[in-house]
């Protein structure tokens, strides 16, 4: 099933399918590993609608909360 | 290629960059492990058999189609030319090479350095640099910036870097070559998770995130206070008192009491004695209170601080305080300016170049300049209001602190727009290295000694003419209904808020022989935090923001100094 970065669960492993936002926010995610076809997995999430961390070849990233809703990742469950 | 005149070291961030650069030209650069610190670049030389190149050491880049300040400056210097040595991390080469593809696509020369190889072995990362070269078509050496392994073979093999011009593709295209790369040279076998590697994941999770955030920053506040009171109580307080007292007698008597020159080296004698603390000539109070206590809190702050920044520690903790932050109008990574200004807002303020838009920047510098108090400011508050007890140490803290919260609720309030997201690389913890450690806390401090110290001894100077000419007993006059009638404080209070605009430390300990009640010493000691940053803060202000935002600023300053003593002298009994 296809849901959005914030709805993953730490620990949890999945694909991305999409990244959704201009440009630069694309090419920006893409620059830093974050790619169609990238197997990322979800390390920590915070609080009250905080950043979402996660792991894409050995790099922790943290990515804003209304960022995060906009990367579309399948997961199986 | 036989006359190499420019080299371009260019790379993502946090590829150890810096670290190759200082291996290079031996130069004193800041190697740091947080994105951001190299917006400004450096530059060195390197000796080249009989020539010498200039060597430019250009802000981390993750592509050069440029999607911000920092990768626009690193862009346009790419543009303009030169051997290109490409430095590529090589425990994380896939996304590495997706700017390697886009240097070779330029008319430009460039060698590849492959970084932090001795990472790749624990990481259980292979790689066959030799199929890599093959790929790339250009020289691939490996190295470790901070060992110094494979900088010289790099040197010699310089005159091989090749320029390919490779017909220009598109992204997707690269990403598809780079995984093809990838493939063939890279070789990933089973890592056991080592124990930074746990700390790392206990530290960003909230739960355990944050007990350990706050568990560091008692530690470090513990530390640095446990490290600078014993260098001053064991080494620079027997030093003035033992050595530099005797000496400053036996000058006071050659100079004869009463003389202009007595009064202006020595100042006024407190009983008869020197006083380090009042006494206010140059060579008294004006060595004692950047070298005795200032100094040994600098040190040990800049120390504390060097090593979690080279450890990695920072974004981590920018990640935490995202979410507060936001309500100030700021994203995480803006508590590295606020850390940085707790030494001295200077570099503070030049660390808000890594926030992206004005308004960030403007409430971040402004809350920077009227919110956290240097460390030259603690100390001093430490030592004069400490002496009439902790608590009210902690008070004007507190004090602080709280409108430090309140003014970016405001701002973020009333301020168009809203504030932008964290998207940060969070970069591995690493062991910091002893040499990169003093390095930087050598510079850190040659700088203070060499900026603060001349404009410590110019305000004693400044004042002891003022009241010489008696000018200051003028604008006690002027501002004595500000001053009494608004703020409870005496009238000659005014001299300190006069040197203030020079340097807090000096202006703080001034208040010292004024004979103070313990709220007038709160309400000033809060009052020069907050009605103006020194003059080094302010010109760096007008540099940063410019002057229509810097006056913006300085208005917020002046109006919440007037309100906020008021309130004080309203509220505390």
């Amino acid at each position: 099933m296809t849901i959005d970065l914030t709805q993953m669960q730490p620990g949890e492993t999945g694909t991305v399918k999409e990244i959704q936002g201009g440009q630069g926010f694309v090419r920006k995610l893409q620059s830093m590993g974050v790619r169609p076809e990238k197997k990322i997995t979800k390390v920590s999430s915070h609080f009250w609608r905080g950043p979402q961390t996660i792991e894409v070849d050995n790099i922790q990233i943290a990515v804003g909360f209304g960022m995060a809703k906009r990367i579309l990742v399948e997961v199986s469950r | 290629m036989n006359n190499i005149e420019k080299i371009l070291l260019v790379g993502n961030p946090n590829v150890g960059k810096s670290a190759i650069f200082s291996r290079l030209t031996g130069a004193k650069v800041i190697i740091s492990n947080y994105p951001g610190t190299t917006v400004e670049f450096t530059q060195g030389k390197l000796k080249l058999g009989e020539e010498t190149a200039m060597i430019v050491d250009v802000p981390g880049t993750y592509t050069l189609e440029p999607t911000c300040k920092a990768e626009d400056v690193a862009c346009r210097m790419v543009k303009e030319g030169g051997v290109t040595i490409n430095i590529v991390d090589a425990t994380n080469l896939e996304r590495n090479l997706h700017l390697t593809l886009q240097l070779l696509e330029d008319d430009i020369p460039v060698i590849v350095a492959l970084n932090m190889w001795d990472d790749t072995k624990h990481r259980g990362i292979y790689i066959d640099v030799k199929k890599l070269e093959e790929q790339l078509g250009v020289p691939v050496v490996p190295t470790c910036g901070l060992s110094g392994e494979g900088i010289k073979e790099l040197i010699e093999r310089l005159p091989q870097a090749k320029a390919r011009s490779l017909p220009v593709s598109s992204d997707a295209q690269k990403w598809e070559k780079i995984g093809k790369i990838v493939e063939e040279v890279q070789k990933l076998t089973h890592r056991h998770h080592t124990l930074l590697e746990i700390l790392e994941d206990l530290s960003i999770k909230p739960l355990t995130g944050l007990p350990i955030a706050l568990g560091i920053i008692y530690c470090a506040f513990w530390v640095v206070r446990f490290i600078g009171e014993g260098l001053i109580g064991h080494i620079f307080e027997p030093l003035f008192t033992k050595l530099w007292l005797p000496l400053l007698m036996k000058i006071g008597t050659l100079l004869g009491e009463g003389s202009f020159l007595h009064h202006i080296l020595i100042g006024n004698l407190i009983e008869g004695k020197i006083d380090f603390g009042q006494s206010f000539g140059l060579l008294t109070t004006g060595l004692y209170v950047p070298i005795a206590m200032v100094l040994p809190y600098i040190l040990s702050f800049y120390l504390i601080l060097g090593l979690l920044e080279d450890f990695g520690y920072l974004p981590r903790l920018a990640v935490l305080v995202d979410n507060f932050m936001h309500h100030l109008g700021l994203h995480g990574y803006a508590i590295i300016p606020f850390i940085l200004g707790l030494g001295c807002k200077v570099p503070g303020v030049l660390a808000t170049r890594i926030l992206e838009e004005r308004r960030e920047k403007f409430i971040a510098a402004t809350l920077l300049a009227i919110g956290v108090p240097c460390m030259a400011q603690i100390a001093m508050i430490v030592g004069l209001v400490g002496q009439r007890g902790g608590k009210y140490v902690a008070l004007i803290f507190l004090i602080l602190f709280l409108l430090l919260i309140i003014k970016g609720l405001v701002l973020n309030r009333f301020l168009k727009g809203t504030s932008p997201e964290i998207l940060v690389e969070i970069p591995p913890y690493r062991i910091p290295q002893v040499t990169a450690v003093t390095k930087k806390l050598w510079m850190r401090l040659s700088g203070f000694l060499k900026e603060a110290l001349p404009l410590v001894l110019l305000g004693v100077l400044f004042v002891n003419i003022l009241y010489a000419l008696r000018i200051i007993d003028f604008f006690a006059y002027i501002f004595a209904p500000v001053l009494t009638n608004l703020w409870g404080l005496p009238k000659e209070a005014i001299s300190a808020l006069i040197v203030g605009f020079l340097r807090k430390d000096v202006a703080v300990g001034m208040l010292g022989p004024l004979n103070l009640t313990t709220k007038q010493l709160v309400v000033g000691s809060t009052i020069l935090s907050l009605y103006f940053p020194c003059i080094a803060t302010y010109i760096v202000l007008i540099r940063e923001l410019g002057i229509k935002d810097t006056l913006k600023s300085t208005f917020i300053m002046i109006a919440v100094a007037l309100l906020v003593g008021v309130l004080l002298n309203l509220i505390l009994i």
